[in-house]
């Protein structure tokens, strides 16, 4: 599988007079894995939803480098056509799968496209000919090996929408897998796991990252995910990118910990927070 | 109607040995009488006085037998709502069942009271409906105890199963139906109404069933393939066959035209917008004279020939009909009326397992999936890369392209059209069989046609009250199956086997 950068520069998205996300520049490299942290209203989800389409951003550019040399400007294309053509997936804040669907067709569904062109666009698929047998065999068979890994194999004919809440988080990343992307976009995949759990998805993240060697560009609260997975982190705050580098530079950035913690010196440093950060006793 | 807030938790007593569902029965009497009371108020003015028209004066009758008859109708029938919620389901069944199974015995021994039938009707259908309320709640009880899924659930759930083996009876009935010695002009033109709406069912299925569009002016398709076939056979003598094609074609076209700037809506706001372009394509017809003749409509339109042989006693110089070929060929008939609805019911019957089948073939390709998960979550699909516009004009087109070859087969066989066959109350009856049927469902779309369309024919002998039986029951089923009557849904696709691997 090949894998991409994404070269983020002077990217500004403003919604009438709030400017959510201000003049920010990045990259998140290939076979990385990039973390966008950031108090609440820092702007990291509007970020992620300029970089797959979801808005269109006021200034700036959103370049990927493909592998094959090929180079797509993210910010001119419509939302669905990322996913197909530059092929960056994402998942969602709060879950989106296809809740009435099977776990199985949820997984299909995400390889639309490839099946599409193989049934004819609908046409020859009428007939029931070998081609689109070959591609559907070929697609259960990338859906068999994603139930696999995320340990949904026993509940593929079940409905999307009675499966857990950690396995409703593992399916979303499965399916965004399913559509073979150069980069993966994950917003928040940890909120709401429980502490097995998150690190089951850390694990799975570093999978993706060392297996199929594509790019990750992660949106995460939870530090402990963030500090112990990340390859480079940019922290945003009040749209603006306050710090860049890898998790041992940012940990120590004043201007992280201020934007955390508030401009007060003397505050006490919530332990947890602490620890996490990596900074205090 | 959870009984939760009335009575006890289920897990401090069991239902069948409770105790305390006797300190129930004060306040549910006086809930009942509560209820009667109501009713008998606003019965007083409504149903207690008639003003009769004689000559010059109007003169004022009383009612209050039937008006007494109707409240304790409904005052008992609130009465036995709440002990089936407190527990008393068996006995109110008993009671129900045999007040159910009364009326038709009492109709087919004579003894039913002659001018009361709308009460009596009302009373039947009262008893009915608590019968198999009382029924639900016990086999819910029955089947929560062994832990199985809800009866209605299971139910569908079978339906649905077995459909592979129920679909080839109900076709071989389908197809021996006009031979049975039974069917009359009177079934055969049934038969062909049934089919025509359950073929419009399925048509509307893939576009409000699977894409999820909630499409208000469905008949406006149905109006253009009717055109369509009327203005082609009058104008260039094409027939029924060769103009089919193009009255679907013409009807996707329009499916597409009329989509592309409606399908960024959603819900509401779409139903609504359809639902003023299915106007607009009525009133557009009504009011352009030279294409559509306007409100007189259009006559002559050409019946449908088999291989070129006409239906009719007298054919034309040099043209053989169809029973003039038959007698020759196979054995002696006269000419006769069915000979042509037969044909016709034939031809529907294929046009609607034509329909079937594509929409059967087109559940397994990725294009069904996609309007299902369009359906479920529009964002979602965005994100995968799927383009929600033209997978949305896909479903549109399709939906209206059954839609008209329905209408060209509703002009062959009327041989007149006018604009007023399409109005919106055609619309809303294609709607109401695909909600009725259950949302995305085949065999659902047939139950319901039979039900929405042979029952008004049935019920004719009700005269006016049957459209208040229609309503009734339609109330009956959403309050039943607000979901519809088998929406249980199949994966399309499944995995086998589903084993662990030892990992």
């Amino acid at each position: 599988m090949s894998a991409a950068s994404l070269k983020v520069e002077h990217l500004t998205m403003c919604f009438g007079g709030l400017i959510a996300v201000d003049d920010v520049s990045f990259t998140a490299m290939d076979r990385q894995i990039t973390a966008l942290i950031g108090p609440n209203g820092a702007g990291k989800t509007t970020l992620f939803n300029c970089v797959t389409g979801f808005y269109r951003p006021r200034v700036g550019r959103l370049a990927l480098h493909a592998a094959d040399g090929r180079e797509f400007l993210l910010e001119r294309m419509d939302g669905f056509r990322i996913a197909q053509q530059a092929r960056v997936a994402r998942t969602f804040q709060n879950i989106r799968l296809f809740p009435r669907l099977s776990v199985l067709e949820n997984l299909m569904v995400a390889q639309h496209n490839r099946l599409m062109r193989a049934s004819g666009y609908t046409l020859v698929g009428l007939f029931g000919l070998g081609v689109y047998r070959r591609a559907k065999d070929a697609a259960l068979e990338r859906a068999r090996y994603w139930l696999d890994r995320v340990r949904l194999l026993e509940r593929a004919n079940d409905e999307a929408g009675n499966l857990p809440y950690g396995a409703q988080r593992r399916l979303e990343i499965a399916r965004a897998m399913c559509t073979e992307p150069v980069l993966l976009c994950l917003d928040e995949p940890a909120a709401g796991l429980n502490a097995r759990e998150s690190n089951d998805l850390n694990e799975l993240v570093l999978f993706i990252r060392d297996t199929h060697k594509i790019g990750v560009l992660l949106i995460e609260h939870d530090m402990s995910v963030v500090m112990k997975i990340s390859d480079h982190i940019v922290v945003l705050d009040h749209g603006r990118k306050i710090a860049d580098g890898n998790p041992a530079k940012v940990r120590g950035d004043p201007s992280v910990i201020r934007a955390y913690l508030g401009e007060e010196e003397d505050d006490e440093l919530p332990a947890e927070v602490a620890r996490d950060l990596g900074v205090g006793s | 109607m959870s009984s939760t807030s009335v009575a006890p938790p289920p897990a401090a007593m069991p239902p069948a040995t409770a105790k305390p569902r006797h300190a129930l029965l004060a306040p549910i009497m006086k809930d009942a009488l509560v209820t009667g009371a109501i009713a008998l108020a606003l019965a007083i003015p409504l149903v207690g006085f008639k003003t009769v028209d004689r000559g010059s004066t109007t003169l004022l009758e009383t009612r209050f037998g039937p008006m007494l008859c109707g409240v304790s109708v409904i005052a008992l029938g609130r009465l036995a709502f709440s002990l089936i919620n407190a527990g008393y389901a068996r006995a109110v069944f008993a009671v129900a069942a045999t007040m159910a199974a009364a009326w038709p015995l009492a109709v087919v021994l004579g003894a039913a009271p002659s001018g009361w039938l709308p009460l009596a009707w009302m009373s039947w259908l009262v008893a009915l409906s608590l019968a198999l309320r009382a029924a639900y709640v016990v086999w819910g009880e029955r089947a929560a105890a062994r832990g199985n899924l809800a009866p209605r659930e299971r139910m569908a759930a079978t339906v649905q199963r077995f459909s592979a083996f129920i679909a080839p009876v109900l076709i071989a009935f389908a197809v021996a139906m006009p031979m049975l010695p039974l069917a009359d002009q009177r079934w055969v033109d049934l038969g062909i109404l049934v089919l025509t709406y359950i073929m419009l069912g399925w048509g509307l299925n893939v576009v409000v069933g699977l894409a999820g569009l909630l499409d208000l002016g469905y008949v406006a398709f149905y109006a253009v393939g009717a055109y369509t076939f009327a203005i082609f056979a009058k104008t260039f003598g094409l027939n029924f066959w060769e103009a089919l094609p193009i009255a679907g074609l013409l009807a996707a076209t329009f499916g597409v035209l009329l989509g592309f700037p409606v399908l960024r809506l959603r819900g509401d706001y779409l139903a609504i917008v359809t639902l003023g372009f299915g106007e607009m394509v009525r009133v557009v017809l009504l009011n352009w004279n030279e294409l559509s003749n306007g409100p007189k409509g259009m006559g002559d339109i050409p019946r449908p020939s088999f291989f070129g042989m006409p239906f009719s006693a007298t054919p034309p110089e040099g043209v053989t009909s169809f029973h003039q070929w038959f007698s020759q060929h196979v054995w002696e008939v006269s000419f006769s009326p069915i000979q042509r609805a037969t044909y016709l019911y034939y031809i529907i019957l294929a046009l609607a397992l034509l329909t079937n089948w594509f929409t059967l073939r087109i559940r397994k390709l990725p294009i069904s999936l996609a309007w299902e998960a369009l359906r479920e979550d529009e964002i979602a699909c965005r994100a995968l890369g799927i383009n929600p516009t033209s997978t949305k004009l896909t479903a549109f087109a399709i939906g209206a392209m059954f839609g008209g070859f329905a209408g060209a087969f509703f002009a062959t066989r009327q041989g007149f059209i006018s604009p007023e066959s399409f109005n919106f109350m055609e619309s809303a009856i294609i709607l109401a069989i695909v909600v009725l049927g259950g949302m995305g469902t085949q065999i659902g779309v047939v139950i319901a046609s039979i039900l929405l369309i042979g029952g008004p024919e049935w019920f004719r002998d009700l005269q006016s009250y049957r459209m208040l039986a229609f309503g009734a029951l339609m109330v009956l089923i959403m309050i039943w199956r607000p979901q519809g009557l088998l929406a249980f849904r199949e994966p399309t696709i499944r995995l086998k086997p589903v084993s662990a691997k030892p990992s």
